[in-house]
């Protein structure tokens, strides 16, 4: 068995020291009692999190993340299945465009994307509303939701399908009793996966959000660009926490790796 | 977000179907067009109807009291190339990038060989905090190094503590400050871009250099290192992308004085309102992103053939 050297063990823990030290000074200055931000080291209050509640602006822009985020997922989960469904098993002129195309918006940056939603919307009368916030939100997270569709239903067993049909299930009926629960861990994860990448979204966001409908991430990025206290650091505490909470169940789930990584790179 | 997608591993054909009859099969043809017609035609609608649209917005004049004309010239990109201003902007941009980029290259791919190596509680709880941060929200992160590198931030009153410097460094609103944030953002996709190269690596190949005699560096040297490089170079393409083009943490931790060209674009759009400059700005990163994406993808690929086969 090979084994790291003392050297390159010391090298893993700083390394590994620089990834956490940001999001640890987050959590601890969160918890501190003065009204400036320190770190807590005269014992610790959780009276930054009790005013979070006193600022309705970042409970309404948590509220409106959320809904955001599932709605968006769902419908870019919707449109990926057929898609994928047609990628994986067929052969067909134009596939390789259609794939790369549906793709795309992990090569296009996200301030470009901002930029022409808010070109676009601002001309068709949909700038500044949650529709219009879904609508963009939904053509970002497509290509999360559509790989690991496509992963699930690319190693598929097709012959479980015919079988239903020569039985004389109709193809709905196929697609909702057999195909659907086949790919569904695919599908579950690249809801998930979906799920966390509109929440997190801020670049393209903050130019199509009004202050009337926001996220959660716009807000906190708009209001540290004025000035930064501990209740930003509450408010991206309690943001961690959830992640991480998030994080283990997924993990638990499906194997944050594999979800990370991809099954098609293994 | 996550990696820069392998789509030839994903679309591998899984084509087994074989029609039975002439009549179903001609049928069959238009399936896979019916099945992804909802996602193509959102993806025109929303996509690259959007994406001409800035095209051509770029094209148009900009004026204080006229507002936005719509004429059609190159003024826009023209003052982009003629503006010294602009070339500031671009060099920094991508400067800081290649920065990050090397810096991840340096630190992220030994990470990824040291995790490989580890043993099995210990791999599983350490990839866990490397990959972990990937799904924390950018701005959190960052608010983080802000409050690390403020002249009042941990960092500078741990190096007055012990001495080594007598007045706090600046590292807000510095391109250092700036480097060392995008580095911990992104990061993570490098050692998981080499940790994927090195699944394929069998760790047999090096106990057989090592019992042939062969010293721990030189097998780390010759035989470990080629067959990570690709993995390390589409790594620092994505990593080097997304420095480019990153936003909310140049904005953060440089300020308003120190513009990279996603805060420019920014900028021009929502406080100039020079929305035509701000578009010109915008295409310009997007042509810059795709030729160095698409263009390093098929350098690597015809380089490193043997190596994805």
């Amino acid at each position: 068995m090979n084994r790291n050297s003392p050297l390159a063990l010391v090298f893993h823990v700083l390394f590994l020291g620089f990834l956490l030290a940001p999001i640890l000074i987050v959590c601890a200055v969160a918890f501190t009692p003065e009204g400036y931000l320190s770190l807590p080291t005269n014992g610790v209050s959780l009276r930054w999190f009790y005013a979070i509640g006193d600022n309705p602006e970042f409970v309404r822009a948590f509220r409106d993340s959320l809904l955001l985020g599932a709605l968006s997922s769902t419908v870019a989960v919707a449109f990926s299945i057929p898609a994928a469904l047609a990628i994986a098993r067929h052969q067909f002129p134009g596939r390789e465009v259609m794939t790369a195309l549906f793709l795309s918006p992990l090569m296009v940056p996200h301030i470009v994307l901002g930029i022409a939603f808010l070109r676009f919307f601002t001309q068709i009368g949909l700038g500044g509303t949650f529709t219009g916030l879904v609508l963009s939100h939904v053509v970002i997270i497509i290509p999360f939701a559509l790989r690991l569709i496509l992963a699930s239903s690319t190693g598929m067993d097709r012959s479980i399908e015919n079988a239903a049909a020569s039985l004389g299930a109709s193809s709905f009926t196929t697609f909702r009793r057999v195909t659907l629960p086949l790919i569904l861990p695919g599908v579950a994860s690249g809801w998930v996966l979906a799920f966390i990448n509109s929440f997190d979204e801020v670049t393209m966001t903050v130019f199509i959000a009004s202050p009337e409908t926001t996220t959660l991430p716009v807000r906190l990025f708009l209001y540290i660009q004025d000035n930064i206290d501990p209740l930003v650091a509450a408010v991206s505490a309690a943001l961690i926490f959830m992640t991480v909470a998030a994080m283990l169940v997924l993990d638990r789930l499906y194997g944050l790796e594999r979800l990370l990584v991809g099954r098609g790179q293994e | 977000m996550t990696a820069v997608p392998e789509s030839n591993s994903l679309t591998a054909s899984h084509d087994t179907a074989a029609s039975p009859s002439p009549a179903p099969a001609d049928r069959r043809r238009w399936v896979p067009y019916l099945l992804s017609l909802p996602a193509l035609a959102l993806f025109a609608v929303l996509l690259l109807v959007p994406l001409a649209m800035t095209a051509l917005l770029s094209l148009n004049s900009f004026g204080f009291y006229t507002g936005i004309q719509d004429v059609w010239q190159f003024g826009n990109y023209l003052e982009i190339f003629s503006d010294s201003y602009f070339h500031e902007v671009f060099l920094r941009t991508f400067r800081i990038a290649f920065l990050v980029t090397l810096i991840c290259a340096v630190i992220g791919a030994p990470e990824a060989y040291i995790l490989r190596r580890m043993r099995s509680p210990w791999r599983g709880i350490c990839l866990l905090i490397v990959l972990g941060p990937l799904l924390i929200s950018v701005v959190s992160r960052t608010l983080g190094w802000a409050l690390l590198l403020g002249s009042t931030g941990l960092i500078n009153q741990g190096l007055m503590a012990i001495g080594v410097i007598s007045t706090p460094i600046e590292f807000m609103y510095t391109e250092t400050g700036v480097v060392i944030a995008l580095t911990h953002v992104l990061v993570p996709f490098m050692v998981l871009s080499v940790w994927a190269s090195l699944q394929r690596l069998d760790p047999q190949i090096e106990n057989a250099a090592l019992s042939l005699g062969a010293k721990p560096f030189t097998v780390l040297r010759r035989v470990v290192l080629p067959q990570i490089i690709p993995g390390i170079l589409s790594g620092s393409i994505i990593v080097f992308a997304l420095a480019a083009s990153a936003f909310a943490t140049p904005a953060i931790i440089g300020g308003r004085r120190l513009k990279v060209a996603a805060t420019l674009a920014y900028d021009e759009f929502l406080n100039t309102l020079n929305w035509p400059l701000g578009a010109a700005v915008a295409i310009l990163l997007l042509i810059a992103n795709i030729v160095i994406i698409v263009g390093c993808n098929r350098l690597i690929e015809r380089r490193y053939k043997q190596v994805f086969e």
